[in-house]
């Protein structure tokens, strides 16, 4: 009996919150509805394919394109030994997701980078505050519009 | 130890500046560093200061974390604005005489990071004596930094008349 | 500005800072206590003082040019960064890579993971006071440096490890220097070994003291050692091999209380496997093409001369280049022209060389995978050390992110260190091996 893929369950689980899945260099990716990020979470979690461990979540930014920001999380299954990508996009004007540090702890300090480098605020985050970059540091750096060579230095400098 | 001119000794006389380098003698062989190890430099510090190439037969060796008891201070790797005021804090808590090692291009320059995140030297934070270039340097380079700071202070006025003029 | 904990803290407790300059040597890291007498209450970390903006840099270089950034993150286990981030490319790519390279970067690797725990379980076992571990294990870490350094050209940043293979094959000594170097690292563990491991006082300070359970773990996202002295086994060269992990013999050691002392007591036995793994490779290693032959005309000779005639001499490249000869690219370098730098012979002698050598560094051109997305991930000293790239397939990345092993180590400290006392900050920290240029990148 073929097991099913954990994408042909996402797509059974969800159908509305799946949009897209492809398999590529041998990953497995699925674009998901901003909405469902937290269901999903749980389920991959929870359900017997034991995605136990968010590897890793970050963001990338596309600003000529609306929505201009896609949040890129990686999901590891100990068990079965398979990495899963997850994908969902946000635009600037809404620039909210849903907080996963309900389900894994290392989510904390993840999404506190996220929000410090792109701007993206985490509904249900215990703890929102910049990580990287000291308090009252403008703007978000790893932004397309934040030039390279902005420095806003928290002493006065000579020369 | 090529490169550096000798300079003239304090005018005074020859007592005074006997005394002067006497001082001079004594403070270059004996000096305690602080070691400001942010980043990859630190291997090349641990490297120079351990048993291959020891910086102890220099007179270097002792290790001071406070600034209160150390006389140099070694600023090993990259500051990041973040870290300046602390950089800042830490040269203002020692006490004189003091001498700064900009170790590795990171501290010397910014190095290879040029962006939003990193101070471009040290020398925009604090008076800086000597640079080590290198990426990182080679525990060599850092015991030739180190001759090169033991000449100057060899040679600097070292200000123990306590008649001096406050400026 | 307050930070969280000075908010948050009670009024009969005393905040102590450990501030980002540290003696413990871990780079800069800022833990705030907040204690009851010498029990901690609660504490805060603050990272970030290490930001060297790594992920916005690489957006602004090319993929060639960015080698050496990624030298700088875990800067204990350099040729780690290397492999992982030029395996990541060539996934996205395609490349196949000779097999004598995938030997040469598996030697490679192995002894910056060496280097990596040795500086590590150093650096621990000093900050409780046992400075001769440091000092011998610092002894050990140079011999391994002397090899590396006789083979990339540097001691640690090396950027050795190149898109399509390694930079230059292996010198004629490597063996003996390898061996010298193999012998004295296990004589210095051995020493350790006696030294520390029934040291009650060393017992003291690390059984029991930041133990951390399997589900916690997991949910933290650990990886690496930290991870396997829980009793997980989870190995990225076991898991999901790559290179020729899967065609030698070696164990993956675990722990199983997941404190301090199993994390020391599995590096120090994976140092042991790691050693085996090296002695294996270096007898598997497929022999290299045939010697190469010094004497030949100068390059400015051969340059003057390829400008009348087709030059079919030998030319003695400068020692900077010895083994990375014509001869030897079928060996260390992959055959796809479009990825690797063409040999010097050719550039020097032939337009079509020159022209392909202008075209691999120029702006625009040069290195341009296809667009796309790719996520791999290498074992790296500290655990899975992941590279996420995004290709619009220009010669930039349009994103390049690190999923750094000990981020998500570290983000555990402050459950690990509550209701300890503030001696137990030192080991537990010194076990988990935060290198900050990975951490912050």
């Amino acid at each position: 009996m073929e097991e099913k893929t954990i994408v042909e369950r996402l797509r059974e689980e969800f159908p509305a919150g799946v949009r897209e899945s492809w398999t590529s260099l041998g990953d497995d990716v699925v674009i998901i509805d901003k909405g469902m990020l937290l269901p999903i979470a749980t389920f991959l979690r929870d359900s017997p394919g034991e995605f136990r461990m968010l590897l890793d979540l970050t963001c990338v930014d596309y600003p000529g394109q609306e929505p201009r920001f896609e949040m890129v999380y990686h999901f590891f299954s100990l068990s079965r030994n398979r990495r899963l990508r997850i994908k969902t996009q946000i635009s600037e004007s809404d620039l909210r997701l849903a907080s996963l540090t309900a389900l894994w702890k290392n989510a904390d300090w993840l999404e506190r980078e996220v929000y410090d480098l792109f701007g993206v605020h985490f509904d249900g985050h215990p703890d929102l505050r910049r990580l990287f970059m000291y308090d009252g540091f403008e703007g978000h750096p790893l932004r397309k519009d934040y030039p390279l060579r902005r420095r806003q230095p928290l002493i006065r400098l000579k020369e | 130890m090529t490169g550096l001119k000798k300079k003239r000794p304090p005018a005074g006389q020859f007592m005074t500046t006997q005394f002067n380098s006497l001082l001079g003698w004594a403070r270059k062989y004996s000096l305690f560093h602080y070691p400001f190890v942010t980043a990859c430099c630190g291997m090349e510090y641990m490297s120079a200061a351990c048993a291959h190439f020891d910086i102890d037969r220099f007179g270097a060796g002792w290790t001071r974390f406070s600034p209160r008891q150390s006389d140099m201070l070694l600023v090993v790797g990259t500051i990041t604005h973040k870290e300046a005021p602390v950089l800042r804090t830490v040269y203002e808590q020692m006490t004189e005489p003091k001498w700064v090692i900009a170790f590795g291009t990171c501290a010397v320059s910014g190095g290879i990071y040029d962006n939003y995140a990193v101070v471009q030297g040290i020398d925009q934070i604090i008076p800086v004596d000597v640079y080590i270039p290198g990426c990182p340097p080679r525990p060599e380079t850092v015991l030739d930094g180190l001759l090169k700071l033991q000449e100057k202070i060899q040679h600097q006025d070292q200000d123990w008349r306590w008649k001096k003029k406050r400026s | 500005m307050p930070t969280r904990i000075q908010k948050q803290a009670r009024q009969d407790t005393m905040l102590l800072n450990m501030g980002p300059s540290h003696p413990a040597m871990h780079g800069t890291i800022r833990v705030m206590l907040e204690l009851d007498g010498e029990r901690i209450v609660n504490s805060e970390v603050e990272v970030g003082y290490l930001h060297r903006g790594f992920e916005k840099t690489c957006e602004h270089r090319t993929y060639f040019n960015l080698l050496p950034y990624t030298d700088r993150l875990n800067y204990v286990s350099p040729l780690i960064n290397n492999l992982g981030y030029v395996m990541t490319l060539e996934k996205l790519i395609g490349v196949e890579v000779p097999e004598r390279a995938q030997y040469i970067r598996v030697l490679m690797s192995e002894l910056s993971r060496i280097s990596d725990h040795l500086t590590c379980l150093a650096a621990m076992a000093m900050e409780c006071g046992a400075f001769t571990a440091f000092l011998y294990k610092m002894k050990a870490r140079e011999f391994l440096w002397d090899v590396i350094e006789q083979t990339t050209g540097a001691r640690m940043t090396t950027s050795y490890i190149r898109i399509g293979g390694v930079r230059a094959d292996l010198h004629p000594g490597f063996d003996a220097v390898l061996k010298k170097a193999i012998d004295e690292t296990r004589l210095v563990l051995k020493d350790v070994h006696g030294l520390l491991d029934k040291n009650k006082i060393f017992l003291n300070r690390t059984r029991d003291v930041g133990v951390i359970s399997r589900e916690d773990a997991v949910a933290f996202g650990w990886t690496g050692p930290c991870l396997r002295s829980t009793g997980i086994s989870y190995d990225v060269r076991k898991a999901h091999p790559y290179l020729v992990y899967d065609q030698l013999k070696w164990e993956v050691p675990l722990g199983d209380r997941g404190d301090n002392f199993d994390r020391y007591l599995v590096r120090m036995k994976e140092m042991e496997q790691s050693l085996r793994i090296i002695e294996q490779a270096a007898f598997r290693i497929p022999k290299s093409s045939p010697a190469f032959v010094a004497a030949g005309m100068s390059p400015s000779q051969a340059i003057k001369e390829s400008r009348l005639q087709r030059v079919r001499k030998a030319i003695a490249l400068s020692p900077n280049l010895e083994g990375s000869e014509e001869t030897r690219y079928p060996d260390i370098l992959a055959s796809d022209k479009s990825f690797v730098v063409p040999p010097k012979e050719e550039t020097y002698t032939t337009i079509e060389g020159l022209i392909n050598h202008f075209k691999f560094f120029m702006r625009g051109h040069g290195l341009r995978p296809p667009k796309g997305e790719v996520y791999f991930a290498v074992e790296g000293g500290n655990g899975e050390l992941g590279f996420y790239i995004v290709s619009d397939g220009t010669d930039r990345p349009y994103r390049l992110h690190l999923r750094a092993p000990c981020f998500h180590i570290v983000s555990a400290l402050e459950q690990l260190i509550r209701g300890r006392y503030v001696a137990d900050v030192i080991p537990t920290f010194g076990s988990m091996n935060m290198i900050g240029g990975e951490l912050d990148r």
